[in-house]
Parts: structure tokens; C-alpha cells; sequence
């Protein structure tokens, strides 16, 4: 999508929201902050994508290194009674996995669009057979109401009276954009992502480099995965993560590769998928629950047939680095 | 995709190298898939060890239940019926150059279309059968055909779009088991059983949909390897700038080969709702696809290997229920010792272990996002 089109259905969808907020400020400001809390685990997911992508590697195992986190990380809080541990440990084990995918992706020149299936048919293998009953979380996570600026109308209780993942998702993505364009960190990952040979020969370690922001990367996956079993369901399930991995490289296309453009498309699909389930629970319209259910995959295909070719991918991405 | 770097579209599954054809290259080709299943089941040893059981008891009592036994037998043929297919459907994608990760919704898809055709049409056996089969076939094409006509006229990654695919496929088969086609006055979300003469009958103790699938892998080993349509396939899939100055349409064979792909997915669910099931239950049919996807790779996406693989699949899911009754081993150990099959047999590690050898060639499906 171009920036200009973006920037109107933004302008667009705040309006309809500040309307429906002067109509129905309690109903209004719920599903705005469900939104937000359905929209996390994608934009952490989202900048996974965008810190693997920008280096040139593709990462189709978000998915399972999500999934393994989140198992990891309720476990390791069940079991050590102690939420920021369990976070922690979801955190180290999406670094694993990401150095996983680093390890085939990037020192072994794989397949990375096999590499990353890999991934996450062995995640939903191990955590299917060492998934066990009878576990509960040590407590709930806690919130965090920042003063004064709480209190601002429909703005204050939906970003400023959260979690601390919420945060932590919103922190990431402006944190990214900063490292991205404005650091000599992001100028070499982008330039790994877009012309490996040149990076190569001003000096730059490409595999270095391409191998340890996909590591990096895959603890913000842990962080997505820790979400999920900790805060959002307070539980761990099979098949927790339902699909989110992979919503998120879509919602990194509409962003456009930019962590700021998925932050705003992450919180788009948040928004459809909060305004479809509010309709179907006010039975405004008799919508089947599997059609609500089905609504963000829908969304994906017909946003990525609408701006395919219109957004370029950084230019190097899948193509393992070979020196000539 | 103007720009196509042929090093980058090396499916790996072609004829050796000519400089490198040393009788040590022509081994990897069958060793490292048997290696790489060998080594899977040492780990699966050990976390089956790790539970408290004997591994070597634990997978006898696997394999003497799936292959030991006539019913063990005929289970094993049954399982591995869809699975022939679904890794036919992934290898067919494989020599396009399209990794096909959908074949699980494209199976939904043909699942539920041949049970609608199967019980809501009384037609003479020799009609119906097929007819059910051939509408099977139909609905999985289509619904391949929508990430096929995806990716060739607007450019969108066939790998994200069959995986959206089928999280629909699953909601939506799920929708039409639980209101329109459900089965009437019955609490279960599931469609009416199948007209007699739609099931696919068994041959002594041999289901005719084994044959049926065993019959289809031989005609691909052929189409794929001996027919000018193979050779279109092959061509798209290795350099696709070539094939546009063969003039060859790589547009419409990249659409042909995801609709042929969804179809034969769409034929492995037509062929366990008519042969096995008898009607459509939204929880049946789970998983088959992915299975599909570790099939082929362990096949290198050969046609005729997809029996064999399929077999060794079918045969440890046959048996994974019976290691659960009695050793009291998750059946799901099964799927993690498949997921380090798919691992040994995709990373170099196993060419790296045995023959220090770094020629071996890769598997190489992707040009990363439809460029």
C-alpha cells in the first residue's frame, strides 16, 4: 500500500472510532483495547520477521518458535513459581530456536523456507508429546497504569493501562525503527538484506551478522510465546499459537518491512477481529463463530493480493550468501 | 520474476552432476533418508527411555501391531493411503518450484466434497463412485487453484497463502459439518453417512483406495519423469526465465501444477471419507497434510519413493495408538520422531556425519517472496 493510502484509512478508522466513542465510550473503549491485547503477539511477531527479513533470511518458523516458548515459558513458570522466570526462560528458548534457524538457514546454506517448516513441525512435535495436564501459572501478570496519562479519554485506558508485554510489544517495534535507520547496526543489517556482496566487501560479516539477528530475533518470538501461555490464555494448550506466526509475515508485508507500518497493520487486524466479535456478541448480525474465526485469514490473502508488487522485499532475501 | 539466478531454483532432485557422478555420489541418494530415519528413531529411543519404558520393547510393540497382524496390515494400508497422496500432492509442487504447505486444507476440502456427493445423490455404483471421487478431486483443485492463481497472476507467496488456506479450510469445513450439511435431528456436528454405492469397497483384507493411490503414485513416476507436461513442470520449477524462452507458460503451468497438487490432496480426502470414515467429521483428517510435506522431502521429491515413505509414516502412525495402550508412551512421540526424520534428512548433518562430503546436494524449493 502506498504511505498515502495508509496514512487516509488511518485517518479513516480514527474517525469511526471517535465516533462510535461519543455514541458508546464503555463498549468503544473494550473493543479498542481488546484490539490492542489480540494485537501484541502479532507485533512482536511482526518484528521478528522484519530484523530476520532485513538481514536477508526468511523465517517461516516464527510459528513454531512461538509455540515452543510459550510452552517452554509456562512450564518454566509453573514449575519455578515465578512468572519473570518463566518469561525469561520462554525468552532463551525462542533464542534457541532462533539460533536453529540460523544454524540451517545461514551456516548451513538450507532451504530457509524448509528450514523454518522444520521448525515449527518439530515444535508442534515436542510440545505435543511432552505437553502435560494439571499445571497452573503461580499468579497473574502484572499491570502497569502509567499516571496522568491514563486518564486521558479512550487513549489512556487502551495503550497507557496494560500489561507489561503490551508495552514491551509497543517499546519493540518504535525501538526497531529506530535501530533500523538510525543506527550503524541498522544501516549494516539493511545493507546484509539488500546487497550482501557489497556489505561483504566494505567489510561487513554477513554470515556474523545474518546469523545473530536471526538469534536475536527469535527471543522477541519467545517474548510473543511467553504472552500467549502467560497473560493471554494463562494457560499452555497444543497448537497455543494458532496460525499468529504466520499472520505476522503478512502483516510485515502490509507494513512494508517497516517495525512502525506493522505496528499500525498489527493493531488493523487486532481492530477487524475485535469489531467482529463484538457484532457477534451483541447479535447484530447472525455471523457463524467459525466465519469470525476465519476473518484474519481472509484479511491476510486479500490485503497480500492487493499490495504484492506495489512493496519490494529486501532485495537479498531467501538467497543464502555465497562469496564469488 | 524477470531475473531468475539458476543456482537459486536447484531443486536437488535432478540427474547427479556429470563431474561429480563418482560411485559415492549415487549412494546419498538412498543412504541419507535411511541414516536419517535410523538416527530419528535412536532420539525417539531416548525419550521413549527418558518416560521409563524400553525403547526396543516399545517399538516392537509398534511395529508388531502395524505390520504383524492382518489387521495391522490392513490398518497400515489405511493410514498410508492418504498420505501417498498428500506427498504426491507436495512433490508435484516441489518439481513447480511451489512449496505446497496447503495440502491439509485442499484434503479438507475433498474430505467433505466427496462425503456431500457421496449422500446427497443416489446414482447406480459404477457412476457413483466415481463421480464422488472425480468431485473430491474437484474441490481440492479449486481450492489449490486459489494460491496457484495467487501466486502466478499477482505475485503472492504460494507458502503463505496455502497456510492461510488452511486455517479457512479448517473453519470452514467445521462451519458446514455443524449447520448446512450436518447430519439431522443428532447432536454430533458431522455429515449423513455415504450411500452404499459410493464406499470404496475392500479386496479381501486390501482397501481398494490403497490401490487406487498406488496406481496414481506409478502414473506421476511416469508424468513426471517421461511426458512433455513433466517436462513443463521440471522447467518452471528449475529456471523458470528458460522456460518462458522455451515458450512454455509458466503463469498457467505454475496455476496448473497447484491445482493439480490440490487435487490429488483433495483425492487423499475423498479417498478416506469413501473408503474409511463414510462421512465427513470435522476432527478426522487432522494432520495428514503436514505428514505430506515430511513424505516428500524424505522421498526428495520423487514420485515413485512417495509409496515407501508413505508406508513408513503410515506404519508408525498404525502402530502409535497400540504403544500408547501399552507402554502408556504419548502416540505423539511418533510425530517428533517424524519431525527429526524431516530435519536429518533436509539439513546436511547426515552428509556432513558420513561422507564429510559438502557437494551433497541441497533441497532447494524457494526464491524467496514470489521474486
Amino acid at each position: 500500500m502506498s504511505a498515502k493510502w495508509a496514512y487516509a484509512l488511518a485517518i479513516l478508522i480514527s474517525v469511526t472510532i471517535v465516533i462510535f466513542y461519543v455514541l458508546d465510550p464503555t463498549k468503544t473503549t473494550s473493543v479498542v483495547s481488546f484490539s490492542l491485547r489480540y494485537a501484541v503477539p502479532l507485533i512482536l511477531a511482526a518484528m521478528v520477521g522484519i530484523m530476520c527479513e532485513r538481514s536477508g533470511v526468511i523465517n517461516i518458523g516464527i510459528e513454531g518458535q512461538m509455540l515452543m516458548s510459550a510452552f517452554a515459558g509456562f512450564f518454566g513458570a509453573a514449575l519455578t513459581g515465578s512468572l519473570l522466570l518463566g518469561t525469561m526462560i520462554g525468552v532463551g528458548t525462542g533464542m534457541i530456536m532462533g539460533a536453529m534457524l540460523a544454524t540451517g538457514a545461514v551456516t548451513w546454506k538450507m532451504d530457509q523456507i524448509i528450514a523454518g517448516t522444520i521448525i515449527n513441525i518439530l515444535a508442534a512435535g515436542l510440545t505435543s508429546f511432552f505437553y502435560a495436564q494439571g499445571f497452573t501459572l503461580p499468579g497473574i501478570t502484572p499491570t502497569l497504569r502509567i499516571p496522568v496519562l491514563a486518564d486521558i479519554p479512550l487513549i489512556g485506558p487502551v495503550f497507557f493501562d496494560n500489561g507489561l508485554f503490551t508495552y514491551a510489544a509497543i517499546v519493540s517495534a518504535l525501538l526497531l525503527w529506530v535501530l533500523l535507520f538510525k543506527t550503524v547496526w541498522g544501516l549494516r543489517t539493511r545493507s546484509v538484506g539488500e546487497k550482501p556482496s557489497a556489505s561483504d566487501t566494505s567489510g561487513i560479516g554477513v554470515q556474523k551478522m545474518r546469523f545473530w539477528n536471526v538469534t536475536i530475533a527469535g527471543g522477541l518470538a519467545g517474548l510473543a510465546g511467553a504472552y500467549l501461555a502467560l497473560e493471554a490464555a494463562g494457560t499452555f494448550e497444543r497448537g497455543l499459537t494458532a496460525g499468529r506466526g504466520f499472520t505476522a509475515l503478512a502483516i510485515m508485508i502490509f507494513g512494508a518491512w517497516n517495525p512502525i507500518g506493522a505496528l499500525a497493520a498489527a493493531i488493523f487486524f487486532g481492530l477487524t477481529q475485535g469489531v467482529a466479535s463484538q457484532l457477534q456478541t451483541d447479535a447484530v448480525v447472525d455471523i457463524p463463530p467459525q466465519f469470525v474465526n476465519m476473518l484474519p485469514y481472509i484479511l491476510t490473502i486479500v490485503l497480500l493480493a492487493i499490495v504484492s508488487g506495489r512493496i519490494k522485499p529486501p532485495a537479498a532475501v531467501g538467497r543464502p550468501y555465497e562469496k564469488d | 520474476m524477470s531475473t531468475i539466478d539458476p543456482a537459486q531454483t536447484d531443486l536437488g532432485i535432478t540427474d547427479p552432476d556429470p563431474r561429480r557422478s563418482g560411485p559415492l555420489d549415487r549412494v546419498p541418494a538412498i543412504v541419507i533418508p535411511v541414516v536419517s530415519v535410523l538416527l530419528a528413531f535412536a532420539i525417539g529411543g531416548i525419550l521413549i527411555w527418558l518416560q521409563g519404558v524400553n525403547p526396543l520393547f516399545a517399538y516392537q510393540v509398534l511395529f508388531r501391531d502395524a505390520l504383524g497382524s492382518v489387521d495391522g496390515l490392513e490398518r497400515t494400508m489405511e493410514k498410508s493411503t492418504p498420505l501417498i497422496l498428500t506427498g504426491l500432492a507436495v512433490v508435484v509442487g516441489l518439481r513447480a518450484g511451489l512449496f505446497n504447505i496447503g495440502a491439509q486444507g485442499q484434503l479438507l476440502m475433498g474430505a467433505i466434497g466427496a462425503a456431500w456427493a457421496g449422500y446427497n445423490f443416489t446414482l447406480p455404483p459404477l457412476v457413483h463412485l466415481p463421480f464422488c471421487l472425480i468431485f473430491g478431486i474437484l474441490c481440492g483443485a479449486a481450492w489449490g487453484s486459489i494460491a496457484g492463481a495467487l501466486r502466478a497472476y499477482r505475485s503472492v507467496s504460494e507458502v503463505i497463502t496455502t497456510i492461510m488456506l488452511n486455517s479457512i479450510a479448517i473453519a470452514l469445513v467445521d462451519y458446514l459439518a455443524s449447520r448446512p450439511l450436518k447430519e439431522p435431528d443428532q447432536p454430533l456436528s458431522r455429515t449423513p453417512l455415504i450411500a452404499e454405492s459410493a464406499a470404496l469397497p475392500y479386496i479381501g483384507p486390501i482397501p481398494s483406495g490403497f490401490i487406487l493411490a498406488l496406481v496414481v503414485a506409478v502414473f506421476f513416476g511416469w508424468l513426471l519423469v517421461r511426458t512433455t507436461q513433466g517436462f513443463r513442470f521440471n522447467t518452471v520449477g528449475m529456471n523458470p526465465g528458460a522456460a518462458r524462452y522455451a515458450g512454455i507458460s509458466v503463469k498457467g503451468t505454475i496455476l496448473l501444477a497447484m491445482a493439480v497438487s490440490g487435487g490429488l490432496a483433495g483425492l487423499g480426502g475423498a479417498v478416506e471419507t469413501l473408503g474409511i470414515t463414510g462421512r465427513f467429521e470435522p476432527a478426522f483428517n487432522i494432520g495428514l497434510g503436514f505428514d505430506g510435506i515430511t513424505i516428500a522431502l524424505l522421498a526428495r521429491a520423487n514420485p515413485l519413493a512417495t509409496i515407501p515413505a508413505a508406508l513408513l509414516v503410515g506404519t508408525l502412525r498404525a502402530g502409535s495408538s497400540s504403544l500408547q495402550f501399552q507402554t502408556g508412551i504419548e502416540p505423539e512421540v511418533v510425530s517428533v520422531i517424524l519431525a527429526l526424520t524431516l530435519l536429518f534428512v533436509s539439513a546436511p548433518i547426515v552428509g556432513k556425519l558420513l561422507f564429510r562430503n559438502r557437494s551433497i546436494k541441497q533441497t532447494t524449493v524457494t526464491k524467496g517472496w514470489g521474486a
